[in-house]
C-alpha cells in the first residue's frame, strides 16, 4: 500500500517541478530580461520552499535562510544583472548554437537522465522527498544547456545562477538540517560569485562593447 | 599549536587588507614576511601532524597528516611567490601603477589566505566554501592585467570553474544525504564524523557523490576533459599568480578529491574510487603529453605540464601499493616547488625577451646567467630527471603501479610521461641552449637590443629556494617529512 505523501514532500515535489519548468522556459526566452525574470521566479519558489520546510519541520533557522535567499536571489542578483543590461542597452541575447526546438528536445533528454539516474539509486526515505531530489538533478543538468549553447555572457551567467538554484533545491529537500552557518556561508559564497561575475561581465563589456562571447576565440591550443 | 592554526588562518587576511591601504613598497615587504612566516609556522606544526596526532581548534579547524602535506606545499609557494613578485612586477610611479600594486598585493594575499584555509577547515562543506573563495579571488587576479586575452581567460575560468564547483556542491549535498542514513537528518559534516560512519553509508549514494566530487573538483584540478580553462588562465594571469594557480590551487582541488576518496574507500571498498581516478588520470596525462609537443607559448607549455602532473597524481591514487600513495603525496610537494620555480623562470624569460612565443626565445642561458640555467633545471625537474624531487616521486608511483597484478596502467604512465618529457625538454633546451648570433641580439618584438643580465635578484633568489627544495626532496627528504608522508599515505589507504 502506498502511503499518502506528506505536505512537506508534496510541496517539495511541486516546487521542484516549477523550478524545472522555469528552467525550460528560460531555454526558449530570447529576451535577456525574460530570462532574468524567470530566474527571479525560480528563486521565489526556492525561498517559498524554504519557508514551508521551516514551518512543517520546525527548523527555525530556515526562516533566516529564506530571508537571505530572498534578498540575494530575488532582489539583488536580478537587479544587478538588469542594471548591466540597461548600461549595455541590450534587449536580445546572443545567438545560440542550437535552435530552441533542438535545445528543448535535448533538455528533455538530459532531465530524463538526471531524474532516472537518481531514481535508480532506489533510495527510500520516510522523511525525505526523493522525487524532488531526482528533479533537482534534472534542473542541474538542464542548466548546462544555456551555458553551453548560448553565446552571450548574461545567458551563461543566468544559467550558472539557475544551476545553483537546482543545488539549493537539493540542499533543501535532503539537507535542510545542515548547520545554519554552512547554509549562510553557501549563500555568502554565491554573493561573492555574483559580484565577480558582474565585475568580469562589465570588464568584458568595457573591452568588447558587447555582451557576446563570439569574440572570445583568441586563446586556443 | 592551536594558536598557530589561528595565526595561519588570520594573518594572510589581515595582511591582504593592509596591502590595499599601504604603499606598494611596504606591501611587498609585509607580503614576503607573511609568506615566510606562514611557511615557518607550517613547518613548526609538521612534527605534530607527522606523529599520528591531529590538531583541532573548535569545530571549524583541524589539521592531520594529509592536510599538512597540502599546507606545506601552499605556504612554501606563498613565501617564494611573494619574493618572486617583488622582483617581477615593475610598476610605474603614477596612479595607475600604484592602484595596480595595491590590488595585486591585496589579491595575492587573499588568494593565499583562501588556499591556506582550505586544508585547515574541518568538513566537506567548509572545504567547498574555501575552494569557491579561491575561485572568485583568482578569477579577478587572472583579469587584473585588463587585456582582451586576460578578460577572455578570466570569463572562461570563472564560468567553467564555478560550474565545476556547482557540481561539487551537489556532490557535497549528496554525501550529506548519504550520512543521514547513519547519523539522522541533522549532523555536522566534519571529517571525523564522516570517516567514523562511512562504512555504513548507502554505497550507491556515496558512489554518486564521489563521481560528482571528482568531476566537480576535477574541473578546478585541471583533469581532462574539464581542464579547458586551465591553459588560458595560466597563460594570461600575471606570472606570480600563474605559479600559485599551478603549484597550489590545483593541489588544493586534489586535496578535496582525496577527502572524498577517504570516505569512498571506506564505504565502497577501493576498486571503484581507484577506477574513477584512473580514467580521469589517464585522459589528462594522454591529452597533456600530446599538447606538450605542439606549444608556442611558454606559459601554456607549463600549464599543460600541470595537466600532465595532475594526471600522474590521479593515476598514482589508483594504485593499491602504499608506496604509490606515498609517491603521490611527495609528488604534490615536488610539483609545487618545481612548477613554482619553472613559472618564476618563465617570468624572468618573458620579462627579458618581452614575448611568450617559444619560437622567438633563444639563448636564454647566455642572456640570463642565473635564472636561465635554473629555468632549464626546473624544466628538467618537471620532466622527472634526477636528482630532483619529481624523479623520486614518479619513481615511487611507477614502482607501486608495477606491483599491481595488472600493471597496464603503470606501463601507460611510463609511456605517456616519456612523451611529455620529449615535449618539455625539447622546448626547454631550444629556448635556453640554442645558440644565438651574438651577445647583442635584437629584441624579438623589434624593441631595443637585449643585454645580458638578470631582471631582478629577487627572481634569482626565489628560483634558488625552489631548486634547493627540489634537490632536498629528491636526494634525501628529511626524516620528519618521510614520517608525515607515510602517515598521510596510511590515512588514504584502505582501512584494515
Amino acid at each position: 500500500m502506498t502511503s499518502v505523501p506528506s505536505t512537506y514532500s508534496g510541496v517539495a515535489d511541486v516546487a521542484a517541478v516549477l523550478i524545472l519548468l522555469s528552467e525550460f522556459a528560460m531555454l526558449r526566452a530570447p529576451l535577456l530580461r525574460s530570462q532574468i525574470r524567470l530566474y527571479a521566479f525560480q528563486s521565489i519558489v526556492v525561498t517559498t520552499l524554504a519557508i514551508v520546510i521551516a514551518s512543517t519541520r520546525d527548523i527555525n533557522e530556515l526562516y533566516l535562510l529564506a530571508l537571505f535567499s530572498f534578498g540575494l536571489k530575488v532582489v539583488l542578483v536580478p537587479s544587478l544583472v538588469l542594471r548591466l543590461l540597461r548600461k549595455a542597452e541590450l534587449e536580445l541575447g546572443g545567438g545560440s548554437a542550437l535552435g530552441v526546438p533542438n535545445m528543448i528536445l535535448l533538455a528533455i533528454g538530459v532531465s530524463a537522465i538526471g531524474f532516472f539516474s537518481i531514481g535508480s539509486l532506489r533510495v527510500h526515505s520516510t522523511v525525505l522527498p526523493t522525487t524532488a531530489l531526482s528533479i533537482s538533478a534534472a534542473v542541474v543538468l538542464v542548466a548546462f544547456l544555456p551555458i553551453i549553447f548560448r553565446s552571450d555572457v548574461v545567458s551563461q551567467a543566468i544559467g550558472f545562477f539557475s544551476l545553483e538554484n537546482g543545488v539549493s533545491l537539493a540542499s533543501l529537500v535532503v539537507a535542510a538540517k545542515l548547520p545554519l552557518v554552512v547554509e549562510v556561508a553557501f549563500l555568502f559564497d554565491l554573493l561573492l560569485a555574483v559580484v565577480v561575475f558582474g565585475l568580469i561581465m562589465r570588464l568584458h563589456h568595457g573591452r568588447t562593447g558587447s555582451l557576446s562571447t563570439q569574440e572570445l576565440d583568441r586563446l586556443k591550443g | 599549536m592551536s594558536s598557530i592554526l589561528l595565526v595561519l588562518v588570520a594573518m594572510p587576511f589581515v595582511v591582504a587588507i593592509a596591502c590595499y591601504f599601504l604603499p606598494t613598497r611596504i606591501a611587498k615587504v609585509i607580503t614576503i614576511a607573511s609568506g615566510s612566516i606562514a611557511f615557518v609556522l607550517s613547518l613548526i606544526l609538521l612534527p605534530s601532524a607527522a606523529s599520528h596526532s591531529q590538531i583541532v581548534v573548535g569545530s571549524l579547524l583541524r589539521v592531520d597528516a594529509l592536510s599538512m602535506v597540502f599546507l606545506v606545499a601552499t605556504t612554501f609557494l606563498y613565501g617564494t611567490t611573494a619574493i618572486f613578485a617583488s622582483g617581477y612586477l615593475s610598476l610605474s610611479d603614477n596612479d595607475t601603477g600604484k592602484r595596480y600594486g595595491r590590488r595585486f598585493y591585496a589579491g595575492l594575499n587573499l588568494f593565499c589566505w583562501s588556499m591556506t584555509a582550505a586544508p585547515l577547515v574541518n568538513g566537506l562543506a567548509l572545504l567547498w566554501i574555501a575552494v569557491e573563495i579561491t575561485t572568485v579571488i583568482s578569477a579577478l587576479l587572472v583579469a587584473i592585467d585588463d587585456t582582451d586575452e586576460a578578460t577572455e581567460a578570466s570569463w572562461k575560468y570563472v564560468l567553467i570553474a564555478s560550474l565545476g564547483l556547482g557540481i561539487a556542491l551537489f556532490g557535497t549535498i549528496i554525501m550529506y544525504y548519504a550520512g543521514t542514513a547513519v547519523f539522522g537528518p541533522s549532523y555536522e559534516l566534519s571529517f571525523t564524523t564522516l570517516l567514523t560512519g562511512a562504512t555504513n553509508f548507502p554505497p550507491d549514494i556515496v558512489r554518486l557523490s564521489f563521481v560528482l566530487a571528482v568531476l566537480g573538483y576535477g574541473t578546478k584540478m585541471g583533469l581532462a576533459p574539464v581542464h579547458t580553462w586551465l591553459p588560458d588562465a595560466h597563460s594570461e594571469a600575471p606570472t606570480p599568480i600563474s605559479a600559485l594557480l599551478s603549484g597550489a590551487l590545483l593541489a588544493i582541488s586534489f586535496y578535496a578529491i582525496l577527502r572524498y576518496f577517504q570516505i569512498a574507500i571506506r564505504s565502497l571498498g577501493p576498486t571503484f574510487p581507484r577506477e574513477v581516478l584512473l580514467i580521469f588520470g589517464l585522459a589528462s596525462l594522454a591529452l597533456a603529453s600530446l599538447y606538450l609537443l605542439a606549444q608556442r607559448d611558454i606559459k601554456r607549455l607549463l600549464a599543460y605540464s600541470s595537466v600532465e602532473h595532475m594526471g600522474i597524481l590521479a593515476i598514482g591514487m589508483s594504485f593499491a601499493a602504499p608506496i604509490a600513495i606515498f609517491g603521490v603525496l611527495l609528488h604534490v610537494l615536488a610539483h609545487a616547488a618545481a612548477k613554482g620555480t619553472a613559472f618564476f623562470g618563465a617570468g624572468s624569460v618573458v620579462r627579458k625577451f618581452a614575448t611568450k612565443d617559444l619560437h622567438k626565445i633563444r639563448g636564454g642561458v647566455d642572456l640570463l646567467p642565473w635564472s636561465g640555467p635554473m629555468f632549464l633545471a626546473a624544466i628538467l625537474a618537471l620532466s622527472a630527471m634526477p636528482p630532483f624531487g619529481i624523479f623520486r616521486s614518479e619513481f615511487l608511483i611507477v614502482s607501486g603501479g608495477l606491483k599491481d597484478p595488472q600493471d597496464t596502467a603503470a606501463v601507460l604512465l611510463v609511456i605517456l610521461v616519456t612523451i611529455a618529457f620529449f615535449g618539455l625538454s625539447w622546448f626547454g633546451t631550444q629556448t635556453m641552449l640554442s645558440p644565438r648570433d651574438s651577445l647583442q641580439i635584437q629584441h624579438p618584438t623589434g624593441g631595443p637590443t637585449l643585454v645580458k643580465g638578470e631582471v631582478s635578484i629577487y627572481i634569482v633568489v626565489s628560483m634558488a629556494i625552489g631548486l634547493a627544495a627540489l634537490v632536498v626532496l629528491g636526494v634525501h627528504p628529511p626524516a620528519v617529512l618521510t614520517r608525515l608522508l607515510t602517515h598521510a599515505a596510511g590515512e588514504l589507504g584502505s582501512p584494515s
